[in-house]
Formats: structure tokens, sequence, C-alpha cells
């Protein structure tokens, strides 16, 4: 097995967790967490006509994407991208439901490319001129574990292209909402590198587990992670936000979990 | 990359069901292209529509399931031995080190366009019987397939518009090389939606005929579903076995739903397959183009192909037999190369009459007898996701 990458930057935004570096303390236990919805930053790294389509989704990546890019000092034009998500953009979905259900079923097309799993993708592409390969990956509530096997993967095949992972999910309107249930946007992002061409940050590797996954200790934050496929990450960021080395178990698929190992 | 074996396939489409119906149009030129009969819609235009597909049942253990595009997977699955050489697949490696990446652009969302219709009268609410997770969902194609075939490893769906299917070979390639999975079963679901027609219908991309790929009075594309999978193996197969030998993947970093106008997204997805293949152009004897009908794609496309294989060798599209099945574009196409390869043939292109003279890549409408040693086939999606892979037999590897 040969899944390892350091993690060079992250980038969060969830509820009551605003960015990483505000997170960091009450992820690492070291501080309280205090819920608050969501506040999604504008996406000002768009192009004005993008700006104005841009959803909910689009602007969670992006926000989450440039900010764990940041932290790593590094260009997103530089590097590669996997986009994981359970969802898409409910709230245009919704619409789209509507109209095919109504006796005028013209669809506009903005409504229709933005239906797309990967237009967060397409609009990452457009906002940050990335011409390298990025993917678009679901896996209901195992989307961030899918999304983490395969940035591994990519970083295993090609070591000298760094690659973010970047994981999201946004809440459907009702009638949606009441069938898949996820009570608030949240996206997390990694910069991920390989060893052999990077020494900057904790190195990780991952395997299968057998064991049960961790679960976070704070129950509004566990609360998060088992209400939000993009969330099943924070045993993870609790680990990397100590800044110890050890290992926790992230919920994949059922009876597969992921084990991490983070060494320093 | 290693080549990574093709041990099985399949591929059922509005050509019927099964490999055989694909072999014969590939000799004869067929179409399955017909006027647009699907559910309620109301548009002037032609799909590709798996028969029998309504009249699949899924296992009974496995009936939450139910919709229309699973419905079009267990039909799928069902042709040419495949389920059963993955049992013997997951007999050699374990059922925990096959995995499985399917690329589908709507999945089942057919079944929330007919639940919007059956709203509680009072709340708005969708109907009981609704499954969002198991018929909806992005994944849902992936998570029936897993089940189906008794599964257990890694699985993931890949949803990149069109390009889809094409990047789960590359997907499952990346983590067999990484000795996570010894195996896998990649492929293509996608099967007709109002948003797909409607949506497509929006940007005027419809063709009112059957779609005429590089065509000069080409007027769009022709919705077409299916089904195709292929067994990925890391070992075995002989000189003879017909193995993926490449893929490379791009974005055109430049528009929601136009191509790049030069094609550049889709020459360096091209170039990478080449190289991750370790071949140059001159070692591909036939390009499946991605080839959907619209002006713009094909001459995008065409800019790239040309500008990398000059007009030295055959190039088509293959949507005029099948309609362009979106998400599963990628596997009928892999399918679509690897019968070129087997049977030796160039496929011809049903519905082009008279080629674009503004195109110059070698476009071959008719079908021929030829010596196919290596095919590459091109995947492009909305996002700009780009995907070539190259086929071909493991003794022409580089």
């Amino acid at each position: 097995m040969n899944l390892a990458a350091r993690i060079e930057g992250i980038g969060l935004v969830g509820p009551g967790l605003a960015d990483w570096s505000g997170a960091r303390d009450a992820l690492a236990g070291r501080g309280p967490f205090t819920s608050s919805p969501t506040v999604i930053p504008a996406p000002d790294a768009l192009p004005a006509t993008e700006r104005r389509r841009a959803g909910k989704c689009v602007r969670l990546s992006l926000a989450a994407g440039l900010q764990a890019a940041a932290s790593a000092g590094r260009s997103a034009r530089d590097m590669g991208a996997v986009f994981a998500s359970s969802t898409g953009d409910g709230e245009n979905l919704h619409a789209i439901c509507e109209a095919l259900a109504s006796d005028d079923r013209l669809l506009s097309p903005t409504r229709f490319h933005n239906s797309v799993h990967n237009a967060p993708s397409g609009y990452w592409g457009i906002a940050t001129g990335s011409a390298h390969a990025a993917d678009s990956l679901a896996a209901f509530d195992a989307s961030f574990g899918a999304g983490l096997l395969e940035a591994f993967g990519r970083i295993a095949a090609d070591p000298r292209l760094p690659v973010l992972l970047i994981a999201y999910d946004a809440p459907y309107p009702e009638p949606l909402n009441a069938t898949r249930p996820i009570p608030d946007s949240f996206a997390v992002a990694l910069a991920l590198a390989s060893p052999a061409h990077s020494d900057r940050g904790a190195l990780v590797s991952l395997e299968g587990a057998r064991e049960p996954p961790t679960t976070m200790d704070d129950e509004a934050l566990e609360g998060l992670r088992r209400n939000i496929p993009a969330a099943r990450s924070l045993p993870l960021l609790a680990l990397l936000a100590r800044g110890t080395p050890g290992r926790v178990v992230i919920e994949y698929l059922d009876g597969f979990p992921l084990e991490a190992q983070v060494g320093t | 990359m290693r080549p990574v074996l093709l041990s099985a396939f399949t591929m059922t489409s509005c050509l019927g069901p099964g490999l055989a119906p694909v072999r014969r149009a590939l000799r004869e030129g067929a179409s399955g292209l017909a006027p647009c009969r699907f559910e309620s819609v109301e548009l002037e235009t032609f799909v590709g529509e798996i028969a029998g597909v309504d009249e699949t049942r899924l296992p009974a253990g496995l009936a939450r399931f139910d919709c229309r595009n699973n419905r079009a997977a267990e039909l799928g699955l069902a042709q040419d031995g495949f389920a059963a050489a993955v049992a013997s697949a997951a007999k050699r490696v374990g059922r925990e080190r096959i995995g499985v990446f399917i690329g589908t652009s709507t999945a089942g969302i057919l079944q929330t366009e007919l639940a919007y219709r059956r709203r509680g009268a009072d709340d708005g609410s969708l109907p009981a019987d609704f499954d969002y997770r198991r018929t909806h969902n992005t994944f849902s194609a992936a998570e029936y397939v897993r089940e189906r075939l008794g599964l257990a490893g890694p699985c993931a769906a890949i949803s990149t518009a069109c390009s889809s299917s094409a990047k789960a070979f590359a997907s499952a390639s990346r983590l067999m090389e990484a000795g996570l999975i010894d195996a896998a079963v990649v492929g293509g679901v996608d099967t007709l939606c109002l948003t797909t027609l409607y949506g497509f219908n929006s940007l005027q991309l419809l063709s009112r005929e059957p779609c005429r790929p590089y065509d000069a009075h080409r007027d769009g594309i022709s919705i077409g579903e299916a089904a195709a999978f292929f067994l990925l193996e890391r070992a075995g197969g002989d000189a003879d076995s017909i193995a993926l030998l490449g893929a490379g993947e791009s974005c055109d970093a430049y528009h929601m739903s136009a191509p790049h106008p030069e094609g550049l997204g889709a020459r360096r997805a091209m170039e990478a397959a080449l190289g991750a293949a370790r071949l140059q152009t001159g070692d591909i004897d036939y390009v499946n183009l991605h080839g959907t009908g619209t002006p713009s794609n094909d001459a995008s496309e065409d800019q790239a192909v040309h500008g990398l294989f000059g007009d030295s060798i055959p190039v088509n599209s293959t949507k005029g037999m099948t309609g362009h099945t979106l998400g599963a574009a990628g596997a009928v196409e892999a399918v679509v190369s690897v019968l070129a390869i087997e049977e030796g043939r160039v496929p011809g292109s049903p519905g082009t009459r008279t080629l674009d003279p503004q195109l110059r890549a070698r476009y071959e409408i008719a079908g021929a007898p030829r010596d196919v040693r290596r095919v590459l086939s091109n995947s492009f999606g909305f996002g700009g996701s780009n995907c070539s892979l190259v086929f071909g037999r493991l003794r022409h590897a580089a």
C-alpha cells in the first residue's frame, strides 16, 4: 500500500467554524465549541458573470479550497483538485424539479449547467485558472472517505502534482430536506503533497481499518460529524489541530472504515 | 502507468442488450436512435432509448433501489456473463479487494422528477415510497452495482458530466496501482430523464434529427442512455489480452458549458493519455472522438485532434449509433474502442452525410476493416472536464 501525503494546508467553513485557524482550539479540545449558522464567504475570486451564477456549493468549495491553498503557501493554479460531495446544489435542483413538474418545463441554461455534480469544479477552474485534472465524486455518507482515497491515489500516481481535496455539503430546501436532512453547510479542504516532494505539514497515510470510527468528544461537533458527510473529516481535523502524531478511524462505507495514521 | 487488463466487459444501449448488437452495429453502421417518445416529453428530437428497461425487475433484496436508472444497471449487469466474471474474480482476490467506480451524470433523478408530481397537497412533501438515497442520489448507481455484485471494496460515483465514466477508469487504475485493490468494476450508467432533455433543449443543443457528428449541417446532440461495465484487473491475461494502456485528464478552466474554442484542454488530455501509455501519436490507429454533433464541440475537438494527429489517422464519432449517453459515454466508447481492436475494424459514423469542410481531421464516415492495434477515446464534459483513454493489446503496450 502506497497511500501517503503531507497535509500542507487546511481550509474549513462550517457551523461555528469560520476558518481553520479560528477552529483549531475548539477542534483540539483546548477551547469551547459554539455552534452558529455557517457563513459562506462571497466568491470574490470569480469573474462577475460567474459570481452572479454561483450557487451555495460553488461558494463553499471555493472558500475552503482557497483557504487551504493559501495556508499551504501554494497557488491553486498549480494544483490538481478532487471534489467530493454527497449532494449537489439543492436549491437549484429543487427549482428544476418544480419547473419539470409544472405545465411550463422550460429551464434556464444556467440552471441546467449548475445542476451537474461537477459545477463547483468547473467554477473552480474558471476562478483559479487551474487546468490540471479535477475529479468530482459522490459516495453518499462516505463521500469524504471516497474523496480522500481519490486524492491520495492521485498523489501516488503523480507525486509531482500537489492536490487539493475539497469536500462539501449543503442542505436541501424542503421537501427534499425531509428525505435527506443536512443541518447546515460545511466544507473542508486539504492541500496535499507527496512526501517525496514536500516536508511541510503532517504526514498522513491511509489504509482500510477494522475498528469502528473515531467519534468527537464534544457533543455538538459529534452531531456535525454524524449528520454532514463532509464533517466525517472532523476526527482527522481534531488530530491535526492537536498537532500530535496518532491515528483516527474515519467513517467511510459500511463495514469499510479508513484508518489515517498521522506522523510528523 | 502500468497497463490494466480488461478481463470482462459488457454494454447495453439503444442498440440492444449486450455486446452482440454492438458488434453488429459496428459492422453494419446501424443506429439505435428514434424519435423521442420518452415519458411525457414533448420535444422534437431523437433519443437512444434502451428497450426493456421498464420491464426489468431488481432482485427482491434490492427492491429499495428500484428506479429506471438502476433497472438499466441491472439489465446491463445481466449480459455477456459479466456478473459471473466478477464473482469469479471475487473468489480469486477477495470481495473487499474489488473496487466499484461508476460514472453517471444524473443517476436516478427521474425518480425525483416523478415524485415532484406527487407532492402532498397540504405540506408539499414527497411521497412516502420515494427513496432518495437509493434512487436519486448520485451514488445510487454505484451503490447498486456494489451490492448487486456482492462486493465490499472501495466505491464511488464519478460525476463529471459527460467525462464521468471515462474518468472512472483512471480513478480505479490509480487505486489498483497504489495497492488498495486488485481489481475494479468500472463503468457508466446514465438514463433518460427530463432534466437532461429539457436542459440540453434550454441550451439549444438538441438536434431535431439523428445527430450528425462532423457534418456540415450538424445541429446538436441526440441523447442516449446506456449501462456499460468493465472488470479491470492488475494481473493475468496473455499478450493478446486487451488493456487500458493510458489515461489522461485535464480541465479547460474556461467556461461551464462551452468547450475551449481551440480545444486546448482536450489536447492536453490526449497528450497526457499518450504520455501515461508512453506512446506517440503515430502509435494510435483510430481515435474515437467525443464527437457530440454540436457545432462548437466538434469544431473545438477538431482543433485539438488535428493539431495533435494531423490528418494521418482515421477518426470518427459513434454517437450516431448510440446517441450521447452522457455520463455513460466514456464506458460505452471504451467498449466501441475495444471491439474495434478485437474485430479489426474502424466503425462507421451513421447519421453523418456531408463532412464539414472547416474540420480538418481525417474523419471516416464509412466503417472499414483495418489493423487496429491501439485506440484513443475522448470524453469531454461540462465544467471543462476532459478525459482521454488509450486501449490496446498487451503485446502492443510500450
